[in-house]
């Protein structure tokens, strides 16, 4: 079991996965969002390299309107 | 002449834009409505804030790049909501990553909840930072014209000076610190904040600013797409009549004939 803070909120998982994994169980995967890891940017290249420990700290962010 | 000058284009970090009009997405009623006032507004460049996305339970949330997609505008991703040069940094890294690599991009670091003032200390911080990563930034700022200075010397693309407290529509505060900014400026200045209606924003183009970017004043009105209109002919009004440079003001009040005073049919003392 491994514990990981996505957007503030912690959440639970039974193993450890990667960024790629973690959206598809989200329903996040192919929308149009950025991940910031630890606080450094994941680019969408590296999702499926980038394995999430327990602890680690995620921002899944999107475009919303603003001024 | 040359071309350039004919045309009067908006040029922000090389790239022309004919719309000397900017807008914000927000506080629209649907992204369909954002995008008929944003059409209105004949707008090149359109900001947008970026927010945690929900996660899970609102999957097929419509999304508003969708609706205003990169290939359409100049997509100017902001950082409303940072109190801190670190946040903002944090945030324009990730609209990088989120906009394939797009380096232009609208900072601003607030510094209060309640009336949204710019902290020009962590401004200036967040710049230097972010223009050595490669960030072309248009800032937002006071009408401090030293700050506005230092802002352009750390290498901002374009000077975004408020004309009054964000969303607040009370037009321009202060035309006079404006002037010194603009007199001053090697870069564009774009009046950011505070137009109510569409002659703030005239006054504004009269002054010499290079374009006005405001959200509030169109989503906020009682028909957004009429008053996005109404910006697009007053940006283009004030801007001509910028160019054509206005009449000299009298500091006396005494009238000036426009007619002929001569050669009347009247018996007038005057003539």
């Amino acid at each position: 079991m491994i514990q990981l803070i996505i957007n503030g909120q912690t959440q639970h998982f039974e193993s450890t996965l990667n960024v790629a994994q973690l959206l598809e169980r989200m329903t996040l995967n192919n929308k149009r969002i950025a991940i910031e890891y630890n606080g450094q940017i994941v680019p969408r290249s590296k999702f499926k390299e980038q394995i999430l420990a327990d602890g680690d700290q995620l921002e899944i962010v999107a475009a919303v309107g603003g001024g | 002449m040359d071309q350039k000058k004919l045309m009067d284009n908006l040029i922000i970090h090389g790239k022309e834009y004919s719309s000397r009009l900017l807008v914000g997405t927000g506080k629209y009623k649907s992204f369909t409505q954002t995008r008929e006032a944003i059409d209105a507004s004949g707008s090149q460049i359109i900001t947008i804030a970026v927010r945690r996305t929900n996660i899970g339970q609102n999957a097929d949330e419509p999304n508003l790049l969708d609706q205003l997609p990169p290939s359409d505008f100049t997509l100017l991703p902001n950082t409303a909501g940072c109190f801190t040069a670190d946040d903002s940094i944090r945030t324009l890294r990730l609209a990088r990553e989120l906009l394939d690599g797009h380096n232009l991009a609208k900072l601003e670091v607030l510094g209060d909840p309640d009336t949204l003032y710019p902290n020009v200390v962590e401004t200036i911080k967040a710049a230097k930072i972010l223009v050595k990563e490669g960030f072309h930034l248009m800032v937002y700022t006071s009408d401090d014209p030293i700050v506005a200075k230092q802002l352009e010397d750390i290498g901002c693309v374009a000077i975004m000076p408020l004309a009054s407290l964000i969303g607040s529509g009370m037009g321009i505060l202060n035309p006079w610190n404006l002037e010194i900014i603009i007199n001053n400026a090697n870069v564009p200045v774009i009046v950011d904040a505070g137009v109510g209606t569409a002659s703030d924003a005239t006054i504004a183009m009269e002054l010499g600013c290079d374009g006005v970017l405001m959200n509030t004043a169109i989503a906020a009105s009682e028909n957004p797409i009429l008053m996005a209109s109404a910006m697009k002919k007053a940006v283009e009004a004030g801007r001509n009549a910028f160019l054509a440079g206005r009449m000299k003001k009298r500091t006396t009040y005494n009238a000036s004939s426009s007619s002929p005073i001569n050669n009347t049919i009247s018996k007038n003392k005057f003539a």
